[in-house]
């Protein structure tokens, strides 16, 4: 067998040079970084080969669960008797406002059946803690300790106590990976809450949001929360998103450059709801059964044309 | 095999179980969850480049692209991206095999440094490429701490072959 840098003599050279074969694997691991970052073929490989490296997983998770255990149970008197103070007083205020809620859902549901509207869906919520951050250092996505066998799929939303935090994106058999708000390739499609003004949010990097387009000259300015607006058919609406922060026109450019801050602690949250829709959303209509009259009269008679 | 070829010390061959399990380990290793803690070395990086220096006939760019991809699915890593960089990497150690067993240990650890850094270089490029957030200067320490480790792994890694041919009852190790 040559190995790199030291050519054998042709006459005992036996199998393709190290050259040769490090070309062949580098455009191996290239063609598979396209198929998985761009195209996501590879979930399936990864799914099943996740098998295999799980026990391995456990076992080099134990002592990290085994730290994080100890830490509880050390915690000292005066910051167990602080945080309790502090649940107290939120319980306080939560009980207050569900009772005002349940109130309230009876009569939205009494108003519905008067105006025979259809029943607004119920939600399936798993609750879930966060493990650990997720390794890679390129992306912002944290470890949940409930996975596909507590019913969690993918593209759920994941919240905690204030608002939104992300979504789950990867599903293992018993943990998922939720993508932060503030990744760079997570979106979210948001409305202004106090004129419903919709636009799109994505991370920026540096825990930041950029809520993108908003036409030049749109009402919105800082202080305004954004909501989900659940035209994704994923996420419900009216889950608190973020607030804005800077409302600035681009010179230039159509679109505002529009800063927003996630409401919920994304970063740092520990204990996080699971939020699913009960039924898939109706289907969107087929572009085919559209009636012909409400295309715009030029277009119609173009197409009528031979 | 000498521990260096300065050396006239010949040790006994290494066995391929334990160059197999000294790199499942270090794969355990990479898979604690350490979240965003700086500094942390590529094990699998670095025990990999030891043995493509120290055994470059039989360790080399097929077992890194195998171990490449365990951590690329371990860590949620883009498939490839670790298996790319470890290729490389054991392309680039095993040539510099016969060069760097001339000098000592800690010489030896300056030869891995740059290849660390390559391989860390390209996994950034790729990410990068892709459309990924820059991780921050920090990363490239765990490059750093991997060096330091060299010392320590040497001695540890070749424990196994110095043991002597013939056993004696009465030798206390």
């Amino acid at each position: 067998m040559s190995l790199s840098g030291h050519p054998s003599p042709p006459m005992f050279r036996s199998g393709p040079t190290p050259l040769a074969r490090l070309l062949v694997l580098v455009a191996v691991c290239l063609v598979m970084l396209v198929a998985d970052l761009r195209f996501r073929y590879l979930e399936v490989v990864r799914q099943g080969l996740s098998v295999v490296t799980h026990p391995l997983q456990v076992v080099a998770a134990a002592p990290v669960s085994f730290l994080r255990n100890a830490a509880v149970y050390f915690a000292t008197l005066v910051e167990v008797q602080l945080e309790n103070a502090e649940l107290r007083g939120s319980q306080l205020e939560a009980a207050q406002r569900l009772l005002r809620f349940e109130q309230l859902e009876r009569e939205n549901a009494e108003l519905r059946r008067l105006l025979s509207m259809a029943q607004s869906l119920a939600v399936d919520s798993v609750a879930a803690q966060i493990l650990y951050d997720a390794p890679d250092p390129f992306a912002r996505k944290v470890i949940l300790d409930r996975g596909a066998r507590h019913g969690i799929s993918a593209g759920l939303a994941v919240v905690d106590a204030r608002g939104m935090i992300g979504q789950i994106t990867r599903v293992y058999p018993v943990q998922s990976e939720v993508t932060l708000l503030t990744d760079k390739d997570q979106a979210v499609p948001v409305q202004l809450e106090r004129n419903g003004l919709r636009g799109v949010l994505v991370g920026s990097g540096g825990g930041r949001l950029d809520l993108r387009f908003i036409l030049e000259g749109a009402d919105i300015r800082p202080g305004d929360r954004l909501v989900t607006s659940g035209l994704d058919g994923l996420f419900l609406p009216g889950l608190p998103v973020a607030h804005v922060v800077d409302a600035q026109p681009a010179t230039g450019e159509l679109f505002m450059n529009v800063v927003g801050e996630p409401i919920a602690r994304v970063e740092r949250a520990l204990q996080v709801l699971v939020l699913g829709r009960a039924e898939a959303p109706p289907p969107r209509p087929d572009p085919r059964t559209a009636l012909r009259e409400e295309r715009p009269a030029a277009t119609a008679t173009d197409r009528s044309e031979p | 095999m000498q521990p260096t070829h300065r050396s006239n010390r010949i040790l006994q061959p290494a066995k391929t179980w334990f160059i197999h399990l000294s790199l499942l380990i270090a794969l355990g290793l990479a898979y604690i969850p350490t979240g965003r803690l700086p500094g942390v070395p590529d094990w699998v990086a670095v025990v990999l480049a030891f043995w493509c220096v120290r055994e470059p006939a039989r360790v080399g760019m097929g077992t890194a692209f195998v171990f490449g991809i365990l951590v690329d699915i371990g860590l949620g890593a883009a498939m490839g991206q670790h298996a790319l960089a470890y290729v490389v990497l054991a392309y680039l150690a095993t040539s510099l095999s016969r060069r760097v067993l001339w000098f000592p240990p800690g010489k030896q650890a300056l030869h891995v440094l740059p290849l660390l850094l390559i391989a860390q270089t390209l996994m950034v490029v790729v990410r990068l490429i892709a459309g990924a957030e820059f991780p921050g200067w920090w990363y490239f320490v765990s490059s750093l701490t991997g060096t330091l480790l060299w010392m320590p792994l040497t001695v540890l890694l070749l424990l196994p072959q110095y043991q002597p041919v013939e056993r004696d009852a009465n030798r206390p190790i």
